[in-house]
């Protein structure tokens, strides 16, 4: 990070070596001279850093007013580099961002409660030293925004671009190993009345950003999360807690988690309410959707990447979906007439991302690269003109048209490839 | 032998269930918060007025308040601005809905009055959260809904009456009823069914 500090401190040091041997002969009739000045915890190599030749960030902004004074691109919340990524763990470091224009929350883990109460017998407050006492599980989950790869509102622009790279066009979904304790456990020790059907999940954020979850997933298969890819949760992804709910859009993982209220009805908050329904054209929103569903994306070649020249290119990339696990990915390397399956790696987790891979070989002609994505579900990643249906728009410029994020979109992403080598954005 | 262990195991399970909401599991993780503790986090405001505190507030009341408070990032006029979204609009942007350029203000989109006084609440104003009465929300509930035309300048909200106000686009949602679709994973748009 500072390149030229580590010069720096060695010239002093030499510096210091170079004063004691001048006066070496009375050095021993002196006090010992003054400890070294500490070194700094990265110097000493106590926590680690990336080589300073890899410089893939995330990009985009916070976006709040603050920002935006200071001369921040108006783009919404910070993506991921999936074009540079390896295997299915999103470094925390580089996991997406979006807390709707406000600053992560710095909070102190010895101060920081999580409070079950509502409709419970047993209304209960933990510590976090008190949650890590508890059984736990460890599981691969992706959690992706609903507004990842759609073509309106905010960043939708540059998702459409030509030149748009995964990062523009899949950025906002970040798969980790999250650890914590099922919330069905809590609510167990809470003992859940009858009447609950709900639950409303709260953070510690400034706006303590709720939403309203449904009984059942709660206790299916949620998670308040403490450590992510075996570290604690990052501060941008909800330290010391965040809620996991596996497969669904991300805006039920709730960062900075303090609170559980049991309730017996969906509580119509802002978000929920205001900004993550999508819009039909006859005007009617479709709200409380959750579950995403199959995806998959090409990250490599894709949009950005320049081949060196014909010859062999393993194909690779990402699938997942909120259905349960990927089951099968295949590839088409030509223009969507034939397809054949790729090889899935280990591990294949369900609602967790799954890198997959394709030999092939660039005959150095024009053509289109395609991934498809199917769940264990039988769910099958649907083209474009198939998510135009389901939108009840007869043509794909409805997409490119409108300024409204339109949600769970999750159409297959086609690259083409031109003669020279360049690859680029194919969508429309 | 086998039937003696399955009728075991079965009784077992019996067991578990019916405990399932009786006794805790854990010895001494965790403990009972007081009174004190769960009200001063427990600010959600259900879509019936569940939640809402005492206090009133009216838009005359409301007007200064915005001014003051509100007006620097939300324009004079409730317009909108750099630094925070249009909060003033109602049916006129109804109409945009069914465009490809809708507004989504408060007046002209929010299904609920309470989500309103709730999102001030927990959110309002920027960097002081937290330091709006009870009152003041009212009144700014107020004034934003009255230049909206959803209500009127006079018009005592409380928590009797904001649960009340009929928000213009209150049916412009699907499902309307969640019961409609008991399997929560097709309320929204899965596999081509939609609500």
């Amino acid at each position: 990070m500072h390149p030229k500090q580590p010069d720096r401190r060695r010239f002093l040091k030499n510096g210091a070596a170079l004063a004691g041997l001048a006066v070496g002969a009375s050095a021993s009739a002196r006090p010992l001279a003054a400890a070294p000045p500490p070194e700094r915890i990265d110097e000493l190599h106590l926590y680690g850093e990336r080589s300073r030749f890899v410089t893939s960030v995330r990009n985009g902004s916070i976006n709040n007013p603050e920002r935006r004074l200071k001369g921040e691109p108006t783009v919404f919340g910070l993506r991921t580099p999936l074009q540079d990524s390896a295997g299915i763990i999103t470094p925390s470091s580089l996991h997406f961002i979006i807390s709707h224009g406000f600053e992560p929350k710095d909070i102190n883990p010895q101060e920081h409660r999580l409070l079950i109460h509502g409709m419970v017998d047993r209304p209960l407050i933990f510590t976090l030293d008190e949650l890590k006492r508890l059984p736990f599980v460890t599981r691969f989950h992706f959690v992706e925004c609903h507004g990842n790869s759609n073509t309106g509102g905010l960043g939708g622009d540059a998702r459409v671009a030509v030149n748009a790279t995964p990062q523009e066009t899949h950025g906002f979904t970040s798969c980790s190993q999250w650890t914590g304790v099922p919330l069905s456990l809590l609510l167990k020790e809470a003992g859940v009345q009858k009447s609950a059907t709900w639950i409303v999940a709260e953070g510690a954020d400034e706006p303590k950003h709720s939403k309203s979850i449904p009984l059942g997933k709660a206790l299916d298969d949620a998670l308040v999360a403490y450590a992510q890819n075996g570290e604690p949760v990052r501060p941008e992804q909800g330290f010391p807690l965040r809620l996991v709910v596996p497969g669904w859009q991300g805006i039920n993982s709730v960062k900075w988690l303090r609170r559980i209220d049991l309730v017996d009805e969906p509580y119509m908050f802002m978000m929920e309410t205001s900004r993550y329904p999508s819009m039909r054209l006859d005007g009617k929103s479709r709200w409380f959707e959750f579950e995403l569903g199959p995806k998959s994306v090409i990250t490599r070649p894709a949009g950005g990447y320049q081949l060196p020249g014909r010859g062999f290119h393993e194909i690779t990339g990402l699938a997942w979906s909120g259905g349960g696990a990927v089951r099968r990915v295949e590839i088409s390397t030509d223009g969507g007439r034939t397809w054949k399956d790729a090889q899935l790696h280990d591990p294949i987790a369900s609602k967790s991302h799954t890198r997959f891979s394709s030999p092939w070989t660039w005959d150095g002609e024009e053509t289109i690269l395609q991934s498809r994505c199917t769940d264990d579900q039988g769910v099958v990643q649907p083209t474009m003109a198939e998510v135009a249906k389901l939108w009840n728009v007869d043509s794909v410029e409805f997409f490119r048209q409108t300024t409204q994020v339109v949600g769970d979109f999750n159409a297959i992403q086609p690259w083409k490839v031109n003669r020279d080598g360049s690859v680029q954005n194919a969508l429309f | 032998m086998r039937f003696s262990k399955l009728l075991a195991s079965g009784i077992v399970l019996l067991a578990a269930g019916a405990s399932w909401a009786q006794t805790p599991s854990y010895s001494n993780v965790g403990r009972a918060p007081t009174k004190e503790e769960i009200q001063a986090w427990d600010i959600a405001i259900g879509p019936d007025g569940k939640g809402l505190p005492s206090g009133q507030g009216t838009a005359k009341e409301g007007a200064p308040i915005y001014a003051a408070k509100c007006a620097v990032c939300h324009g004079a006029a409730g317009q909108g601005g750099a630094l925070g979204p249009r909060v003033i609009g109602g049916k006129a942007d109804t109409a945009t809905l069914t465009t490809l350029r809708p507004v989504r203000s408060i007046g002209g989109y929010w299904p609920y009055a309470t989500s309103v006084w709730d999102f001030i609440n927990r959110a309002m104003p920027r960097s002081q959260t937290g330091t709006l009465t009870a009152n003041e929300v009212y009144s700014l509930t107020a004034f934003i809904l009255a230049k909206s035309e959803i209500i009127k300048e006079d018009d005592v909200l409380d928590a009797k009456t904001l649960p009340k106000v009929q928000m213009p686009n209150r049916n412009g949602f699907v499902p309307q009823k969640f019961e409609d679709i008991p399997d929560e994973r097709k309320r929204g748009c899965r596999q081509g069914v939609c609500p």
